[in-house]
C-alpha cells in the first residue's frame, strides 16, 4: 500500500512520534516495508478508490458529473454516506463551476478526512508503574489473537517484558493459536481450560504479570458480536476483575475492527465501547484491498483514535497508525 | 441512518400521496432514499447503481392503484427485485449417489470456515449422513487443532498431517482416507487467504485443480464492506464456485454484501449462518434477506420462531381467547413465562417488521427483570383477580404488592397495561392486516416516546398537525380511492 510506502520516505518523524510509546525502530519500518513489497506478490487490483482516475491532465470541471464519480469513490473506501457527502459538499462548495486540477482536489479532500481524523496520539497509554494491562476486544473473526501475537512481538522488541492472557476460553483451540505465538515471540503466556470463566483467567495473568515483574500484560477474549448482551457483560466483569487487582486497570481497551468490515463497524465501536469503554482500535487487515474508512465515521462519533494497523498474518507485520498516510492512501491507491 | 426504510421513504413522498403514478419525477427522492439505504446496509456502489436503474425502470410508469401509497408501492418493487436479485433458492448439497462428494470451503480470514465446516456437519449427521473434515489450513497458528476440538464435539472424524506443508497432498491424503472409511461427503477446511495474494489463489487452484471439488462454497463474513465485489470477484475467477455461505448475521449487521457477491458470483447463496452454535446454520430465504438489507424486519422469521416456542394447539388456544376477550392475566403469565428466556424477546424484536428499534431494548436486562416481575405479581393475585383485574380495589393491591415484594404503584400499572393491551391484541389477532400495521405503528410510536404503555392506546392521532380542511381534503381523497378500488373489484 502506498501509506506504507510514503511512510518509509520519512522513518525518522515515525519514531520521532513514537519514541514514548516505545515505538519501532526505523530499520524495523524498512524490514517491514521490504517484505510488504517483496515476499507476497500481489496484484494492484484495488477497489478503485484512486480519484486520480477522475482528472486527465488538462484538469475537469467541477460539475454534478464530477461530484457524482467523486461520491463514488468515497463510498467505496467504506467510510458510508455521512462523511462521504460531507467531502463531497465541501469539495462542491470550494471548487464548484471551476476548471481545476487533480491536485487542488485531492488537496481539498485529503485535507478534509486529516481533519476528520485528527487525533490527540497513537501512542500507547502505558502506566505509571507497571504492569500496563491492555484488554484486546473484538467481534468473531476479527484478527484479535493474530493481533494480539503482532503487538506482544512489537512491545518485546522495544524491550518490554510481556505476558499474554488467554482468555479466549470459548473458541476451540483459541488457547493453543495464542501459545504458539507466545512460542514464537519467546514471552510468558497464562492460559485456562476451555470453558473456564475468562475474568478469571485474566485476573491470573494480571497476578503472574506482577509476580514476574512484567511491563505489559495482554488479554485475549473471545469474539462476540456486539448486539449479545450478556456475552458483552462478560467483558464488563473481566475489567472489573482487572482493576481490582491494579488500580486504573485495564489501560487500554483495544477493539480490533477488520478493515474488510462495512457499515457495522460503527455498530462494533458503539457496542464495544459502552460495555468494555474501548480506548482506541487496532485496524486489522489492512493488507487486503479493503480500505477501512469506515474508522471515520468512528472517530467522528465515537473519538476513537486507531492506534495500530495490521498488515499481514506474519509477526512482524504490525505498525503505529498514521492518520495522515491513511488519509493519502485512501484516495491515490 | 434510517430506522426503516419505509419511514424514510413515506417522508420523501409526503408531499405527492394520493397522486397515482409514479413518474421519474415524483420517484426522484425515494430513489434516492433507497440507494442511500443500500449503501448503508454496505451493498457495494457500483451493484447499487445497476439495482438502482433496474428498479426505476420497472417502477416508472407504474400505477398505484394496489395501495393508497405511492411509497408502500415503490417499497414492494424494490423488495420483489431484491428477492429475484438474491434468489433462486438451493439449499442442497447436492450429494452424489456413490462415492464421497468433496466439498470445499473458501474465503477471507477470519469469515467463519472452520466453524461453518463444523455446522454443515451437524448438518449431514442430522441427515444421517457420515461427514470427514480435513485440515486444509497449514498456514494460521492452532487451525488444525481447532478443527479436531470441533470434530470432537460433533463426533466427527477430522484427517489431518502434522508436518505436511502441501494442501494439496493433504486434501488428498484425506480424501483417500474417507474413501476406505466410507464417509460420504468429505469438507475441506482450507486457509483463508486474501483475494489479492497471488501466491495463495494460486495454490487454491491447485487444490480446485487436483482434488477436484464437486462443490465449492465461498464463505462471506456479513459484516463485509464494499470490498466484497473485490473479494468474491478474485475467488470467483480463480475457482468455479457453487455456493455462497454468508456468516454472522446473528447480530445487527444488515449484510447487504451478499447483494454484492451475488452480484458478482452469480452463484446460489445456500445458507446463513446465525450463532456460534453448530445447529445455527439456515437454509438461505432471499425475502428474509430482502428485509434485512431494507430494514424491514422479517416477519416469516419471527413467525416461526414463535412457533417453535409456542405450539399449534396452544396458540389457537391463546388466540381465540384473545379474539373473544377472555384473555386473563394468568393466559398474560403464561405467555411471560415462554418468552422470559435470556435473549429471546430482543430477538424476537429484531425479527418483526418495524419493531428493530426494540431490540435493544428489549435485550436488556432490566426488560427481562421485569418480566420476572411481572410473573411475580401475577402468582401474588388470586384466581378471581387474575380473571378480572378491576376486582382488585386499594387494599387487595397493598396486599399483591407485598406479596410480590414490588411497590403498589406496578401493581396498578401491571393492571393499566394489561387493560390498554386486551383490545390491541384483540385487533391484532382478529384485525386485518391494515389494522395490525396500524396497531405496529402505534406501538412503535409509543415506546419512542418513553410511554410506559407502550402507546397501546386505541385511537390515536395521525402524527400530523393539519388543519380542518386539509382533513377533509385526504378523507375525500381517500374515498375516492376506495371507491375507485371497489368498483374495480
Amino acid at each position: 500500500m502506498a501509506f506504507w510506502r510514503s511512510k518509509k520516505t520519512d522513518p525518522t518523524e515515525t519514531s520521532e512520534s513514537d519514541s514514548a510509546a516505545a515505538a519501532q525502530k526505523p530499520e524495523q519500518a524498512m524490514g517491514i516495508l521490504a517484505k510488504m513489497r517483496s515476499g507476497l506478490q500481489k496484484t494492484r487490483s484495488t477497489l478503485n478508490t484512486d480519484i486520480r482516475d477522475l482528472f486527465k491532465s488538462e484538469g475537469r470541471l467541477v460539475d454534478d458529473a464530477l461530484l457524482d464519480d467523486l461520491f463514488a469513490k468515497l463510498i467505496r473506501t467504506d467510510m458510508g454516506t455521512g462523511p462521504a457527502e460531507t467531502i463531497r459538499d465541501d469539495v462542491a462548495k470550494r471548487l464548484r463551476g471551476r476548471v481545476v486540477k487533480l491536485d487542488e482536489v485531492l488537496e481539498t479532500i485529503t485535507e478534509q478526512t486529516q481533519s476528520m481524523l485528527s487525533q490527540e496520539s497513537t501512542e500507547l497509554r502505558l502506566a505509571d508503574s507497571p504492569p500496563t494491562v491492555i484488554l484486546v476486544v473484538g467481534v468473531n473473526g476479527s484478527g484479535k489473537t493474530t493481533s494480539i501475537g503482532k503487538l506482544a512481538y512489537h512491545l518485546h522488541h522495544t524491550g518490554h517484558k510481556v505476558v499474554l492472557g488467554a482468555a479466549d476460553t470459548f473458541r476451540a483451540a483459541a488457547v493453543e493459536q495464542l501459545t504458539v505465538w507466545a512460542g514464537r515471540i519467546g514471552c510468558d503466556i497464562v492460559t485456562g481450560n476451555e470453558g473456564v470463566d475468562p475474568a478469571s483467567v485474566a485476573y491470573q495473568t494480571v497476578e503472574k504479570a506482577i509476580d514476574l515483574g512484567a511491563d505489559v500484560v495482554i488479554i485475549d477474549t473471545a469474539g462476540r458480536l456486539q448486539t449479545q448482551t450478556n456475552l458483552m457483560q462478560q467483558l464488563e466483569k473481566i475489567r472489573r476483575v482487572v482493576e481490582k487487582k491494579i488500580e486504573g486497570a485495564p489501560h487500554e481497551v483495544l477493539l480490533v475492527l477488520d478493515a474488510t468490515a462495512g457499515q457495522n463497524a460503527i455498530s462494533q465501536a458503539k457496542g464495544f465501547s459502552e460495555a468494555a469503554g474501548c480506548t482506541g482500535i487496532i485496524l486489522a487487515k489492512l493488507d487486503g484491498s479493503a480500505k477501512g474508512g469506515v474508522i471515520l465515521p468512528i472517530r467522528e462519533q465515537f473519538q476513537l483514535p486507531v492506534k495500530f494497523v495490521g498488515l499481514g498474518e506474519k509477526v512482524e507485520d504490525i505498525a503505529v497508525f498514521d492518520p495522515d498516510s491513511f488519509a493519502r492512501a485512501l484516495f491515490t491507491e | 441512518m434510517f430506522d426503516s426504510l419505509s419511514e424514510g421513504l413515506q417522508s420523501a413522498f409526503k408531499s405527492l400521496s394520493g397522486k397515482g403514478k409514479l413518474t421519474e419525477g415524483n420517484m426522484r427522492d425515494g430513489l434516492e432514499i433507497v440507494k442511500k439505504s443500500m449503501l448503508e446496509a454496505d451493498v457495494s456502489y457500483s451493484v447499487v447503481q445497476d439495482f438502482m436503474d433496474h428498479v426505476s425502470e420497472k417502477a416508472l410508469g407504474k400505477r398505484v392503484l394496489l395501495s393508497l401509497r405511492p411509497h408502500e408501492e415503490l417499497v414492494r418493487i424494490v423488495n420483489d427485485e431484491l428477492i429475484s436479485i438474491l434468489g433462486p433458492v438451493d439449499s442442497s448439497l447436492h450429494l452424489k449417489e456413490s462415492g464421497p462428494t468433496i466439498i470445499m470451503l473458501c474465503g477471507l480470514q477470519g469469515s467463519g470456515k472452520t466453524t461453518t465446516c463444523g455446522k454443515l456437519s451437524q448438518l449431514l449427521k442430522e441427515e444421517n449422513v457420515k461427514p470427514m473434515l480435513v485440515a486444509a489450513d497449514l498456514q494460521r497458528p492452532a487451525a488444525i487443532e481447532q478443527l479436531h476440538v470441533i470434530g470432537r464435539q460433533l463426533d466427527v472424524p477430522v484427517y489431518s498431517e502434522k508436518d505436511n506443508k502441501d494442501p494439496v497432498k493433504v486434501c488428498r491424503n484425506g480424501i483417500a482416507k474417507a474413501k476406505a472409511e466410507g464417509a460420504r461427503v468429505v469438507i475441506l477446511d482450507t486457509a483463508g487467504r486474501l483475494a489479492i495474494d497471488q501466491e495463495l489463489m494460486a495454490e487454491l487452484q491447485r487444490i480446485d485443480k487436483k482434488v477436484a471439488p464437486d462443490q465449492v462454497y465461498l464463505v462471506v463474513d456479513g459484516m463485509t464492506g464494499q470490498d466484497a465485489v473485490n473479494s468474491a470477484g478474485a475467488f470467483n475467477e480463480a475457482l468455479e464456485l457453487n455456493g455462497v455461505i454468508m456468516t454472522k448475521l446473528d447480530g445487527d449487521a444488515r449484510g447487504g454484501a451478499l447483494l454484492s457477491v451475488k452480484h458478482v458470483t452469480g452463484v446460489p447463496v445456500k445458507f446463513i449462518g446465525t450463532g456460534e452454535h453448530f445447529d445455527a446454520l439456515e437454509p438461505f430465504r432471499p425475502e428474509g434477506m430482502s428485509s434485512r438489507i431494507l430494514q424491514m424486519g422479517d416477519i416469516v422469521a419471527a413467525a416461526r420462531e414463535a412457533h417453535r416456542i409456542v405450539d399449534e394447539k396452544e396458540r389457537e388456544e391463546i388466540e381465540a381467547k384473545m379474539a373473544s376477550g377472555d384473555f386473563t392475566l394468568d393466559d398474560f403469565k403464561g405467555m411471560m413465562e415462554k418468552v422470559a428466556k435470556p435473549g429471546l424477546m430482543g430477538k424476537m424484536m429484531g425479527l418483526m417488521p418495524g419493531m428493530g428499534q426494540f431490540k435493544e431494548m428489549m435485550d436488556s436486562d432490566e426488560a427481562e427483570g421485569g418480566i420476572r416481575q411481572t410473573i411475580g405479581a401475577i402468582n401474588s393475585m388470586t384466581m378471581a383477580e387474575r380473571r378480572n383485574p378491576k376486582l382488585i380495589d386499594v387494599h387487595r393491591r397493598t396486599r399483591i404488592a407485598k406479596g410480590a415484594g414490588v411497590q403498589a404503584s406496578t401493581i396498578s400499572q401491571l393492571v393499566k397495561q394489561f387493560e390498554t393491551m386486551k383490545p390491541v391484541m384483540q385487533a391484532m389477532v382478529g384485525g386485518n392486516v391494515g389494522d395490525r400495521m396500524k396497531m405496529m405503528r402505534q406501538m412503535q410510536r409509543g415506546a419512542a416516546m418513553g410511554d410506559p404503555t407502550m402507546g397501546m392506546k386505541t385511537k390515536k392521532g395521525t402524527g400530523e398537525r393539519l388543519s380542518s380542511q386539509e382533513k377533509k381534503k385526504r378523507k375525500k381523497e381517500r374515498d375516492k380511492l376506495l371507491r375507485k378500488l371497489k368498483k374495480k373489484r
